[in-house]
């Protein structure tokens, strides 16, 4: 690149050759006025706004797509460049409606802060003001579309970011409108960065509508507690009470995005169903009482039961420090039953892992991957962001390849892909490895001794093992998916990904369930070591504690109806313990089964760590005070670790927590933990499929507590009733109609779900989703199942 | 008449023939022997585009662009896809000339983009037709199919390796598709709307690769060019504008049409040639290159000579040669009203001024026709005619802007009456 020597209002500045005046004046920290254009955005150059004068250029250029040139010489503050700003003003304000005082906008609004400068104080506008119909774009998203000054960069985000044009502009001239193609069609789950892309309020919050308005709200910093990305928040409370929550600008995690997850779930936090005082079940009676009272009772009756008869389970949606005092307490009073892999279902690696599992690389090398290989991941609805990055390698010409047991749309081109009914993952993989050792000349691994090679899998193994060198930025990875770590043979699964990994060369990455899926393995909260793979007392996993009923439980955050691998079996044992402590933010169905119920606060009531897919500790603090008595759930395991008479529960806050679980250096230590590799594991021979098998993903907004309370989030198509879907080959084999209704039944009891079709499953499985009340009685998320007429 | 002969009949000679858009007719009379001596003979495009500058043929669409300079631009060294686009999207009130090539000489085009495409390096061209016109779409793709069948089109003509498919795009009939890059989307599929340029179309075209647009007419004077040469186009015409042009002339006039004359004829002539102004009537007004192009009074127009420059020094534009005549009955203030409602309607709605200042000039000038004009408007209506001009992403902002400015600088006494007497002057 070569550098040019340009002038901006009479400041000399170097810059590089290629850079737009746009980018030559924010480097020097020139403000140019702007609509259209946006950082992260094709340049559109539509609204005019940052015409400026260049000398010897005929007329003003706009700065956003004019390129410098070497001895160009620019005005933006002239005469000449203010009168063509300023008439861009006056046109971009004919139109537009004078409602800034009911406008959400008002306040943040480019528009209003630049007319300030730009614009007149008076309209020569004489005529009549254009108004344009509202437009239905869901339940997130709140138009006012006569606002709307067609800057074009809510499409463009669509098209480029999202990767789904959802909004176009159809019409001319005047008649040129911004609207979804098909009503209420806006359903991308980034869609909600649209909101903070409009540079007037066109597009607004609906949930967050005519609820604050902008100088009222105190900013905070916050992470976001869902996907394994750990987005970074701006949460905007108003009295006590989170109003809305925005993305804060962080280039290294979710650069300027939030998924709509992250953003609208703050609404499930304000629910009626919040628990705010402790309870305990007295003859059947729920009674309000006092934490002392509460926690003496626990205490009490844990005492009473041996250690080995308590199992602690949590989530990896619980930030770190809970989930280090959760596992001290169970080791303190001599037990290892803690885990928080509820939807996990073989856990045959645990002894055979070298590390925490983790993303294998910094997050930001995945927009410039060059060769890709997932393997049951539901990419887009599981990590919205991160399907984007790699959406954006795939821009780059990066190669995608794909195995898994179903296939939603991913928005961008996928190279090769197979889709196999669960049992045939392992396969899948084993034919791509050993095709791949094959192409490398290499002896195949003896795990991969059964995999089969077709073209597909000759395809896939050329792709990964072929592109750029290294396994680093625009290098090749291999990632495993959430599908693939609840899959019952996730240990073939992921000693066969590591098998491909090495062979082709590439980086191999688990892709974290949760915000704190690494966080939760790297503080101990699991049944075969300590802290950072400390040796620790052994305990039972997740899936053994809930195979039989212990005498008691203790659940931290858990909704153990939704949160499990099998909820029927899962509710039986818990149902059958004589003594089960539910610490959470909600009642919920807990109500039916907990004998003691502890309020405890939800991310934004309390300060804590959260451990991202990439090993990335980011601690946030609470942005607004505990609801009535809720409090922070690592205060109330001190306490009761005290009450217990266990040693080390007196952290004065939730930093001495996180220095006791991690040390005083915890992102080397973390770094240092983290591993994906396995030893060697013994090749399963795939079971012969005979019979339908279940296939079931967690949907994005059931994914935990706090988004399934959110009314917004629910009110998406995402959130739409479960369906059975299915191949209509099945379809037509069992009998039964396309949207017509089918029983099927797994281990417990049937239930009659709407058919709908889905040519692109497997035709020997039944698509049901998982983690959601109507579906909680089937059974376990993979496995047999039958399905008949009703 | 024929292509044998340098007659000044460039692209109308075979309107005097019978059958005149066949093969038959058309190689009959000298048509496709340039093609077929530049690609046997392997010419240099080097020589072809020289020949094209010494020709000084500029471009007929409008702008008025030098076709030589423009052919020299392209990349042709480019190892990947060129196209060739020809834009007979002629949407500009008044013009009506690139339909009568299509449909009585639509082989000389075939001929002339075939060349373009030897020199260019480009294996495919595309024809985009205007949207309106059907009868001539599928004169033109009846030609095309003899051309194909016959053998001058497509892989190894004459024998050589030399490649060239040549295919017509029907339009919609936005007159903002005429415009080159928005062109361009709308043969991609994309709705039609101009892009910004840098990049242009020559690095970054149809389907972001290396592409030429020529208009109809300027693609169809290069058989005649290469047969004859590129001085006997240039002295055809005069200095800086080579060769013969297709006038459209409409409005009051006794006989509305297309002529075909030499540039540099004075417009006087041309006016003769169309009958004169409509009996008993005076000439007040003429625009001299299609509705984007100021106009002029009748004292400065019977002065000037039809050309680019004479045309331009006496403060118009030749544009795309639509010559629209008006005599005294004319009301300035409804003509106006009539031309700023084709750019509101037609603007794209893209970028912020055109969007909002077509719409705003229309209603303003509308107010004055219907009585309703305050004094202030005719300052209001320039400074929004200016703030438009030159601050747009293409040419369809200067185009709206330009009528509004000439018709308030040479008739602005009209609009003075009618805002001050709610009524019309003539």
């Amino acid at each position: 690149m070569a550098t040019l020597n340009i002038e901006i209002d009479g400041r000399a500045l170097q810059v590089e050759s290629g850079d737009t005046i746009m980018d030559a004046a924010n480097q020097a920290g020139i403000t140019i006025p702007h609509f259209c254009y946006h950082k992260k955005l094709s340049i559109a150059a539509n609204c005019r706004m940052c015409l400026v004068q260049v000398e010897k250029a005929p007329k003003p250029l706009p700065a956003c797509a004019t390129p410098v040139t070497d001895g160009m010489k620019v005005h933006t503050r002239s005469e000449y460049a203010i009168d063509a700003q300023k008439s861009v003003m006056e046109f971009l304000l004919i139109n537009h409606p004078l409602d800034c005082p009911i406008c959400d906008q008002g306040g943040e609004c480019t528009l209003q802060d630049l007319a300030v400068g730009y614009g007149g104080s008076s309209s020569r506008y004489q005529e009549v003001k254009r108004v344009v119909r509202e437009k239905n774009l869901g339940p997130l998203i709140a138009t006012d579309m006569t606002r709307c000054i067609h800057c074009t960069r809510c499409i463009r985000f669509g098209q480029e970011i999202a990767g789904v044009m959802e909004l176009g502009m159809p019409g001319r001239g005047e008649h040129a409108e911004v609207m979804p193609f098909l009503e209420n069609q806006v359903a991308s789950e980034l869609s909600g960065n649209v909101i903070d892309l409009c540079p007037v309020g066109a597009l607004t919050s609906k949930p967050f509508r005519y609820t604050a308005r902008t100088w009222e709200l105190s900013r905070r910093a916050s992470i976001s507690p869902h996907d394994s990305l750990g987005s970074n928040l701006e949460v905007h409370v108003k009295d006590n009470r989170v109003m809305r929550v925005l993305p804060r600008e962080n280039e290294d995690v979710n650069e300027c995005w939030l998924a709509d997850r992250d953003r609208f779930s703050y609404e499930g936090l304000n629910t009626p169903e919040r628990l705010t005082q402790p309870m305990v079940k007295q003859d059947g009676q729920w009674v309000e009482t006092t934490w002392q009272a509460a926690l003496e009772h626990v205490a009490d009756k844990l005492k009473s039961i041996p250690a080995g008869q308590i199992g602690a389970l949590s989530t990896p949606y619980r930030p770190a420090e809970e989930l280090f005092l959760l596992q001290k307490l169970m080791r303190g009073l001599g037990s290892g039953n803690v885990d928080h892999r509820l939807r996990q279902s073989d856990f045959s690696l645990d002894d055979k892992a070298h590390g925490g599992f983790w993303l294998g690389m910094p997050v930001t090398y995945m927009s410039r991957l060059d060769r890709m290989l997932v393997v049951g991941s539901n990419l887009r609805k599981d990590h919205p962001l991160m399907a984007h990055r790699i959406r954006e390698s795939v821009r780059w010409h990066g190669q995608l390849n794909m195995i898994n047991a179903h296939e939603d749309e991913f928005l961008g081109k996928v190279h090769a892909k197979r889709i196999v009914a669960p049992s045939q993952l392992a396969t899948s993989l084993a034919g791509v490895c050993r095709a791949l050792a094959e192409l490398k000349n290499m002896p195949v691994p003896g795990i991969a001794a059964h995999g089969a090679v077709d073209d597909t899998a000759r395809k896939m193994a050329e792709s990964i093992s072929g592109g750029s060198q290294g396994a680093t930025d625009r290098g090749r990875a291999v990632f495993l998916g959430n599908m693939a770590q609840h899959h019952p043979g996730y240990s073939q699964i992921h000693a066969l990904a590591q098998e491909v990994a090495r062979l082709a060369g590439a980086s191999f990455g688990v892709l974290g369930e949760a915000a704190n899926s690494v966080g939760a393995v790297a503080v101990g909260a699991i049944p075969i070591c300590g802290p950072l793979g400390q040796p620790a007392i052994k305990g039972l996993n997740a899936w053994q504690m809930l195979a039989q009923p212990l005498r008691a439980y203790l659940l931290l955050g858990v909704e153990a109806e939704l949160d499990t691998h099998d909820p029927v079996s899962a509710m039986a044992s818990i149902d059958a313990a004589e003594f089960v402590v539910v610490m959470s933010p909600y009642k919920g169905k807990s109500l039916d089964y907990a004998d003691v119920l502890l309020p405890i606060a939800p991310w934004t009531e309390t300060s804590g760590t959260f451990v991202n897919t990439e090993g990335r500790i980011q601690s946030f603090s609470a942005v607004v005070k505990p609801l009535g008595e809720t409090r922070p759930a690592w205060k109330v395991l001190r306490v009761l670790g005290n009450l217990l008479g266990l040693a080390g529960f007196d952290h004065n806050d939730s930093k001495e927590v996180l220095r006791d679980a991690l040390g005083e250096t915890p992102t080397g230590s973390v770094q240092a933990f983290l591993s994906n590799e396995v030893g060697s594991v013994a090749a399963a021979l795939p079971q012969p499929g005979d019979g339908l098998e279940r296939v079931a993903e967690v949907p994005i907004y059931q994914t935990d507590a706090v988004v399934r309370r959110s009314p917004s989030l629910q009110m998406t198509q995402d959130a739409a009733l479960p369906v059975a879907r299915m191949h209509s080959r099945l379809i037509a084999r069992l009998g039964l109609q396309e949207n017509g209704r089918v029983s099927v039944r797994q281990t417990a009891s049937a239930l009659t779900l709407k058919v709908q079709r889905d040519d692109l499953l497997p035709d020997t499985c039944v698509r049901i989703p998982s983690g959601h009340p109507l579906t909680a009685g089937l059974g376990p998320m993979f496995g047999p199942i039958t399905a008949e007429p009703v | 008449m024929s292509l044998l002969a340098p007659t000044s009949q460039v692209c109308s000679w075979t309107q005097a023939l019978d059958d005149p858009a066949s093969l038959a007719t058309y190689v009959a009379n000298g048509g496709y022997q340039a093609l077929r001596r530049v690609v046997t003979e392997q010419m240099p495009g080097d020589a072809i585009i020289a020949e094209l500058k010494t020709s000084a043929l500029r471009g007929r669409g409008g702008a008025g662009f030098p076709t030589g300079l423009k052919w020299s631009f392209m990349p042709r060294a480019f190892p990947g896809d060129k196209y060739i686009v020809c834009n007979s999207d002629e949407g500009e009130p008044g013009t009506f000339k690139d339909r009568d090539i299509l449909r009585y000489n639509p082989h000389q085009l075939i001929e002339g983009m075939a060349i373009a495409g030897y020199v260019l390096g480009a294996k495919v061209g595309y024809n985009y037709i205007h949207g309106e016109i059907f009868e001539i779409y599928d004169i033109f793709e009846r030609a095309l199919k003899e051309a194909r069948e016959a053998g001058y089109l497509g892989d190894n003509l004459f024998g050589t390796d030399f490649c060239f498919q040549l295919h017509a795009h029907h339009g919609y009939g936005a007159y903002i598709c005429g415009e080159e890059t928005a062109l361009l989307e709308s043969i991609e599929g994309k709705k039609g709307q101009p892009r910004f340029k840098p990049p242009f179309p020559a690095s970054f075209g149809l389907y972001g690769k290396p592409t030429t647009i020529n208009n109809t007419e300027t693609l169809a004077s290069v058989p005649w060019i290469m047969q004859h040469g590129g001085q006997a186009f240039l002295e055809l015409g005069k200095p800086n504008n080579g060769g013969a042009k297709l006038f459209s002339i409409s409005g009051h006039v006794n006989k509305p049409g297309n002529y075909e004359v030499p540039l540099g004829t004075p417009f006087s002539e041309l006016l003769q040639m169309a009958g004169g102004v409509r009996s008993g009537h005076q000439l007040k007004a003429v625009i001299p290159g299609g509705s984007s192009a100021p106009v002029l009074p009748a004292g400065i127009m019977m002065d000037c000579t039809m050309d680019f420059d004479s045309i331009a020094k006496a403060g118009s534009m030749l544009g795309s040669g639509a010559v629209i005549v008006m005599d005294e009955t004319v009301c300035m203030v409804r003509a106006l009203e009539r031309l700023s409602y084709f750019y509101f309607e037609e603007s794209c709605g893209q970028c912020t001024p055109c969007r909002e200042g077509t719409g705003w000039m229309y209603r303003v000038i509308h107010r004055i026709e219907h009585g309703q004009g305050r004094p202030e408007d005719m300052d209001l209506l320039n400074s929004v005619a200016g703030h438009i001009g030159g601050h747009t992403i293409c040419a369809l902002g200067d185009a709206a802007a330009m009528p509004v400015q000439s018709f308030l600088k040479h008739f602005g006494h009209e609009f003075e009456h009618h805002i001050e007497h709610k009524r019309c002057m003539v």
